[in-house]
């Protein structure tokens, strides 16, 4: 078996006198989506925003690439392949679509490839080419949840960590996202640590589950068995 | 008709002294919703390094024109490099503290600097050599001196600079996205405590400019020349719209404009007073400022 490429040990994380993560651990492998499901209020992106460093874990080691990242400060990580689309998508509202795309590039100097990536981008969602002139913060929310994918495939990852890319979407957008993050797993060998509420599409767009419950990893198998799960189908599936 | 036109150039002049000087206010603000109650302070070092510079140049043999352009370079380094120092110091170890607690630091530095100009440079004030930019171009009644010449000029360049800088660079986009979102900034690899020196650094810098062209333009400076003009570039700052880059530069030349105005019409006494009028009705009736959260475009 390879060596994971991302690997939370015992993690514990919090907000002052709230813990909001108790001893998460979990592996992602080269290669894999996998997903973190849970309720709201359950961690999932408490534990996004601890493996980037943004919310300090108190407790416990986070492992990238075999390496300890614990601590390093969250804007060393883009270089290392290491990107996050937050929840809420968090676009830069007065920077143009195009320059959002950029700032994801911001740590690069490889001009050719940057303006290769740029393309493919544009091609992975026209939409956006149409509106790089346009403030970001104007754009639609399916159109703000593709240039976040975007402004992170820019950097070049290698692992990307996505939350909950389906909030509020349309069905069609949110099939047309899921089809691009598949997309880019398979061609473009990008490893998904995906966040999601809406358990059923994660499940099938995963390999592997992860269950949050209260800060607490709860349940951990094969999507397939998951989704079998009768325990989950109740409480995740709406059955 | 011709005394109009003259006070148009001199409401010009000193408009672009306060526009200045009213980016900096702005920057720091939108990075950090810091006012920056030291940044008139980095006009005040500015003027001083300004004619030490100028002096020992000229005392060398320097010819004019270079020395005024190295005199103007080197004093706005040294003010980028002592605002990032003063940053360091004041304001990033309150990062996480209420913006109460850094205004304060904000107001102690200011204190800290002034006196720190007092007593390594005096209390009287200390005389620019003046004869380097003497004479003008005159147009009957109208002169358009040549100080006044190198003040619009040089505004002009440093003012177009900056918004390349913002607007156009990789750095500058770099600082609106830090502006905009600190965490999603640092999440695409942006430092962004990096970000913030440079920002105090180029808004220092930009101070230390107006600090050279009002002593030159004056003919002395004095170690709290820093306060009024500090004041009065605030409130082109909010005038503006704070955090917004061109309604800084628009602000400054408003308020530069009203000063020069109402002291040729109204009464050279009271000068200083419209510019606080306009800062208090600005923050009474219209407190977002001209080009305030309605404008986006152009807030950093
Ligand atoms: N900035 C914060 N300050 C204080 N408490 C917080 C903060 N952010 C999250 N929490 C708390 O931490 C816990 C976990 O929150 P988190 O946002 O990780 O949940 P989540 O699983 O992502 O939920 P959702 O599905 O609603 O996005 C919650 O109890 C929440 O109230
Ligand atoms: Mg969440």
């Amino acid at each position: 078996m390879s060596e994971p490429i991302l690997e939370l040990r015992g993690v514990c994380a919090g907000y002052g006198n709230i813990q909001a993560l108790r001893e998460v651990s979990l592996k992602v492998l080269p290669g894999e989506i996998v997903t973190i499901i849970g309720a709201n209020g359950a961690g999932k992106s408490t534990t996004l925003m601890t493996i980037c460093n943004i919310v300090r874990a108190t407790a416990g080691e986070v492992l990238y690439q075999g390496r300890p990242i614990t601590g390093l400060s969250a804007d060393r990580l883009p270089a290392m392949g290491l990107c996050q689309v937050p929840e809420g998508r968090r676009i830069f509202p007065r920077l143009t679509v195009q320059e959002n795309l950029e700032m994801g590039a911001f740590l690069r100097k490889d001009a050719a490839r940057k303006a290769f990536d740029l393309d493919k981008v544009f091609n992975l969602f026209p939409v956006l080419k149409e509106r790089r002139k346009q403030p970001g913060g104007t754009l639609s929310g399916g159109e703000q949840q593709m240039l976040a994918v975007g402004r992170a495939l820019m950097t070049r990852p290698r692992l990307l960590l996505l939350d909950e890319p389906s909030l509020g979407l349309a069905p069609l957008i949110v099939a047309q996202i899921f089809s691009i993050i598949r997309t880019i797993n398979q061609e473009d060998d990008v490893t998904v640590l995906l966040v999601e509420q809406n358990a059923n599409l994660a499940l099938q767009t995963a390999s592997r589950g992860y269950v949050l419950e209260t800060g607490s990893v709860v349940l951990e198998d094969s999507s397939a068995n998951l989704l079998a799960n009768p325990d989950i189908r109740k409480a995740y599936l709406g059955e | 008709m011709e005394y109009f036109i003259q006070q148009l150039i001199n409401g010009i002049t000193l408009g672009g002294v306060y526009a200045l000087v009213a980016l900096g206010y702005t920057m720091v603000y939108g990075i950090i919703q810091l006012i920056n109650f030291a940044h008139g302070e980095f006009f005040a070092a500015g003027g001083y390094m300004g004619v030490i510079l100028i002096s020992w140049l000229a005392a060398q043999g320097v010819p004019p024109t270079i020395c005024l352009v190295l005199s103007l370079g080197l004093t706005m380094g040294y003010c980028a490099l002592l605002a990032t120092a003063v940053e360091q110091v004041a304001y990033r170890p309150l990062r996480q503290s209420s913006r109460l607690s850094v205004l304060l630091s904000a107001l102690g530095m200011s204190i800290f600097l002034q006196n720190g100009l007092m007593l390594t440079q005096g209390v009287y004030d200390r005389a620019y050599p003046t004869e380097i930019t003497r004479g003008g171009l005159h147009f009957g009644m109208v002169t358009f001196s040549y100080m006044q010449i190198l003040i619009v000029a040089v505004t002009a360049i440093l003012l177009v600079g900056l918004n390349a800088l913002v607007f156009r660079t990789r750095i500058g986009k770099a600082m609106r996205a830090t502006a905009q979102d600190k965490t999603m900034s640092a999440l695409v690899g942006i430092n962004s405590g990096r970000i913030i020196s440079l920002t105090f650094a180029v808004g220092a810098g930009l101070a230390a400019a107006a600090g050279i062209m009002v002593g030159l333009y004056y003919g002395s400076v004095r170690y709290d020349m820093g306060f009024v003009p500090g004041i009065k570039a605030f409130a082109a700052a909010v005038l503006g719209g704070i955090g917004n880059i061109t309604g800084a530069m628009l602000g400054g030349f408003i308020i530069g404009m009203v000063e020069i105005m109402a002291a040729g019409y109204i009464s050279s006494e009271y000068k200083d007073v419209f510019a606080f009028i306009i800062l208090i009705a600005v923050l009474y009736f219209m407190p977002t400022g001209i080009m305030g959260e309605n404008v986006d475009d152009t807030r950093v």
